[in-house]
């Protein structure tokens, strides 16, 4: 067994320290995976505003490839689990497009495994095995879990948890010793995909979520997202700077690996002064 | 010699704006055995029965088939027609070429030959038809009222008042059911104990109305006039002769639980009453909490009982009774808004229901009557109230509206501004709908006195610093709002309650895909259900408020005071019958029927020179409904429904597919 691994553009540029702590973390735990050879683009954030038939086939192309390797795809960006369950979703769901797409793409689909997350294969190998691995604790490291929007919504076919009161990214952070602050803001949109457009708006967005999770106690937002890692990392204009780390970096690092191999040294907002004033690198 | 007359309905453009009514007309005329044939433009009007009657006689018809509406629709009316001018009801038959055919067809030269087509299947049918004679049955007249809400009250002193013996049966401790957890009623806002509990009292001390509180209905046989219902009466461990109602043992009472009736905002005594003015007047002892039963020790009650009336040996009584009819008032309960994560219900102690807010206001409740927030007591400033939750919404809840809701939620805006004076009132509503006599007034009275509607949904509630903030949205400016409140009030959706499927499968009743109890036709028999003797009131039928659920009581009092005021029924001869001669015991029936109405009977005749028992079906009329289960299941083709024989049926299915 194991999974094909899709890390999709973001883990090649913005979000390179989630694909190194992603391996690492597999690597770790012994979960089999292998990278999909020949991927190609999700097409995430264009294609689906544009294209419909191609919001579907681009992420179609992916699935087949990995149906042909008889392995479950799973992907460490939200954005890519999005696009790839969307396709999914629209391939058993719609005959007449299924049709469509699969004539484009020459092949054939049967969707036997649904489209992971890398959430959802830390939580297939579950939350008390993840603990079990963890050498040093995260103690005293306030966390404030952010989901955003593309792990929960829409509840059709992007249902990794309760679209509007989710916790198992929590379970997963506390199984490393910190303690996961309970917000109110966890699903809120970041507004990531304005970033460029609309900037003044994305930042009002960013700092806010920021804010709130330090008013609830919190030292530090994990995320699962390249999208609201870069967004809050780059767009927070509070009084409190708060690091944005991805969940698979802490539990690295509760792995007791090194804090270079996780790429903790490249966040915007320092991402070691925090670990270093608590002592935990 | 057959003579068959073929009446043909335009029904107005219903069935002649898609069929071309003189074409089926024509070819009616060609089948064999019509003898006579006529097109109407309304036939179930005035005139048009008059012409079937004058056919009748002129043309020696013995056989009619009106080709018009559903047999459920206007099937009496003619059966009714027929018998008038001397024929048998029974050789009337329906081709409904309007539900099946006119209404589901747009294509006039497709619709026209599926309209003869069912035409020739109604005569082929009718032509088979043998007159058939119903037979009466005595009518027990005693009813039985389920449900001791204001529904079941109402319907049960409007039975009692006509002469006729009731019981109301209650599952929990006392009669009254929601209405006597409310405060105040709109629009009026006269105070629901105040008109409800007199009402409880009247029931109670009628000589014609016995009220089984703590009881339910475990299984209910039989048919209309002859019901056969066992009940259970739960152990009160209270002898109600004896107790006095003084509450000494309440007040000793050391364990306690949440109150229901105040919807978990306070609590009670293991040995408790509901509340003050229960109707009967004796506390119960709730056996799941009580030491006595869960330690084996205690018993404090029974010590300091001056009455010897606690009595822990008590044990559930069985009761097997006989009722004439029944009338369902099973009520409604309130939707889990728990399934609204974004609004926090359960998480933040001071988002609360409609319903707990009622307890909140009123006198009785857990805060005395003062409107205070369940997290610190503290009396809000600033109320928001969330409305359709769970009604109007296919994603979370359910499509329909509940009806009650932009009223009490307006009648909650009005009590808030007279309790806290200076306070402050947001709606969050879809749209007001308040259409009702004195509705629409009442609701720009609470516009008045300056509670700030605002349309458009909640997207969040969050707590920070002691205020709950919500975040919604204003669709009329096109702009986000968010509002520091001190307390979220969420209208939830009123629904059906969660046994009410098992309740209909006792009842022999349908229910629609949300649970709620099926009326028998949604216009003209709005408190009948398709079994007979079967009657709705109140919510247990749908979403309602007071004013509509005791209208729908009395007129569910009046089927069954029109029922009783018969002294006997007529039944439908429409019955499974036996041929002996073929039957060969097998007794297949008897596994199928679901009105256990069939019964082994052994039978000796002589076969040849000997004499033979053997055993053979027989087929209890009165309980039989003709559903037709055993006639499917008969290997011998022994069993016929009368009016749908099998070889009726045959025919029908011949002249429809050769």
């Amino acid at each position: 067994m194991g999974y094909a691994y899709y890390p999709g553009c973001s883990l090649h540029g913005t979000a390179k320290e989630y694909d190194m702590s992603s391996r690492a973390c597999l690597d770790f735990l012994g979960i089999e995976y292998r990278e999909l050879p020949d991927w190609s683009c999700c097409g995430a954030s264009s294609a689906h505003s544009v294209d419909h038939t191609l919001a579907v086939s681009l992420p179609a192309r992916n699935l087949i490839l990995a149906e042909q390797m008889n392995l479950p795809l799973m992907t460490p960006c939200t954005a890519c689990y999005s696009r790839l369950r969307g396709a999914h979703h629209a391939l058993r769901s719609d005959p007449g497009l299924a049709r469509k797409v699969l004539t484009a793409l020459g092949s054939e689909y049967k969707g036997r495994y649904e489209p992971l997350s890398i959430l959802d294969v830390l939580y297939q190998y579950g939350p008390e095995a993840v603990g079990e691995k963890v050498t040093k604790k995260l103690k005293e490291l306030k966390v404030a879990c952010y989901y955003g929007c593309l792990l929960l919504r829409p509840p059709e076919y992007a249902d990794f948890d309760d679209p509007e009161n989710p916790g198992k990214m929590e379970r997963l952070v506390e199984t490393t010793g910190a303690r996961a602050v309970d917000w109110p803001h966890r699903t809120e949109c970041c507004g990531a995909s304005l970033s460029l457009s609309d900037t003044k708006l994305v930042v009002s967005l960013a700092t806010f979520i920021v804010d709130m999770a330090a008013r609830h106690g919190a030292e530090c937002i994990v995320t699962a997202c390249p999208m609201c890692q870069a967004n809050l990392d780059m767009r927070q204009r509070g009084r409190t700077k708060l690091p944005v780390y991805y969940v698979t970096e802490l539990l690295g690092l509760a792995f007791g690996l090194e804090p270079k191999r996780l790429g903790l040294t490249t966040h915007m907002v320092n991402a070691m002064g925090l670990l270093r004033a608590k002592q935990l690198a | 010699m057959i003579r068959i007359g073929v009446f043909v309905c335009w029904c107005g453009s219903n069935i002649a704006g898609t069929v071309d009514v003189g074409k089926v007309a024509e070819e009616s005329a060609k089948m064999p055995g019509v003898v006579h044939v006529e097109q109407n433009k309304y036939t179930c009007s005035d005139p048009g029965q008059d012409s079937i009657r004058k056919a009748i006689k002129e043309h020696r018809l013995d056989r009619v088939v009106v080709a018009a509406c559903s047999p459920r629709m206007h099937e009496m009316t003619f059966r009714k027609c027929a018998a008038s001018a001397g024929l048998n009801q029974y050789l009337v038959e329906m081709a409904n070429i309007r539900e099946h055919c006119s209404w589901v067809h747009s294509d006039m030269s497709v619709a026209t030959p599926k309209a003869v087509d069912i035409v020739r299947r109604a005569v082929a049918k009718v032509k088979r038809s043998v007159p058939l004679f119903p037979s009466t049955i005595p009518v027990e007249k005693r009813a039985l009222v389920i449900g001791g809400g204001i529904a079941g009250i109402q319907a049960a002193l409007d039975i009692a008042e006509a002469g006729y013996e009731v019981t109301i049966v209650e599952r929990e401790p006392t009669i009254g059911g929601r209405m006597a957890q409310l405060d105040k009623t709109f629009p009026t806002l006269d105070c629901s104990s105040c008109i409800l509990t007199p009402k409880m009292v009247d029931a109670a001390s009628h000589p014609g109305i016995r009220i089984l509180t703590c009881s339910e209905v475990e299984d209910i046989s039989g048919y209309v006039g002859n019901f056969q219902v066992r009940l259970r009466k739960r152990a009160r461990s209270i002898d109600e002769a004896r107790c006095t109602a003084c509450g000494i043992c309440i007040s000793k009472c050391p364990t306690s639980r949440d109150s229901e009736f105040n919807m978990g905002l306070g609590t009670r005594k293991a040995i408790y009453m509901p509340f003050p003015q229960a109707v009967p007047n004796k506390p119960t002892i709730d056996r799941e909490i009580c030491r006595h039963f869960t330690e084996g020790k205690c018993g404090i009650c029974q010590k300091v009982c001056p009455s010897g009336a606690v009595d822990f040996s008590q044990e559930d009584q069985v009761l097997n009774e006989k009722f004439g009819a029944v009338v369902a008032a099973t009520g409604a309960t309130q939707f889990s808004v728990e399934a609204y994560g974004e609004y926090g219900y359960g998480r933040y102690p001071d988002v609360i229901t409609g319903l707990e807010l009622e307890r909140l206001i009123s006198s009785t409740g857990p805060t005395d009557g003062k409107i205070r927030r369940p997290s610190d007591g503290r009396i809000p400033r600033t109320v928001v109230f969330i409305k359709c939750v769970g009604s109007r919404d296919e994603n979370k809840g359910y499509p329909y509206c509940s009806k009650a809701c932009c009223m009490y939620t307006a009648k909650h805006a009005i009590l808030l501004k007279e309790k806290i004076p200076g306070a402050s009132a947001y709606v969050f509503y879809m749209d007001v709908r308040a259409g009702g006599k004195d509705y629409e007034e009442f609701y720009q009275r609470s516009q008045e006195i300056g509670t700030r509607y605002v349309r458009g949904r909640v997207s969040r509630i969050y707590p920070l610093d002691g205020k709950l903030i919500v975040q919604g949205e204003d669709t009329l400016l096109g702009q986000r709002v968010e509002v520091e409140a001190d307390l979220v009030v969420l209208a939830a959706a009123m629904v059906p309650q969660i046994d009410a499927p098992e309740m209909a499968r006792k009842l022999g009743i349908s229910y629609n895909q949300y649970g709620f109890f099926s009326e028998a036709h949604p216009k003209l028999r709005p408190v009948e259900t398709n079994t007979a003797g079967v009657f709705l009131a109140g919510t247990c039928q749908g979403p309602k408020d007071i004013p509509e659920t005791v209208a729908q009581a009395s007129a569910a009092a009046v089927k069954v005071i029109s029922l009783f005021a018969k002294s006997e029924l007529t039944t439908n001869p429409n019955v499974a019958s036996v041929d002996e001669s073929l039957c060969s015991g097998c007794l297949w029936c008897m596994n199928v029927c679901p009105y256990k109405a069939i019964e082994e009977k052994i039978i000796t005749e002589r076969a040849g020179k000997e004499t033979v028992t053997r055993s053979v079906a027989s087929v209890n009329t009165g309980l039989c409904q003709g559903c037709g289960a055993c006639t499917v299941a008969c290997r011998d083709g022994a069993m016929n429904l009368l009016g749908f024989t099998n070889e009726q049926i045959l025919a029908e299915v011949e002249a429809l597919c050769l």
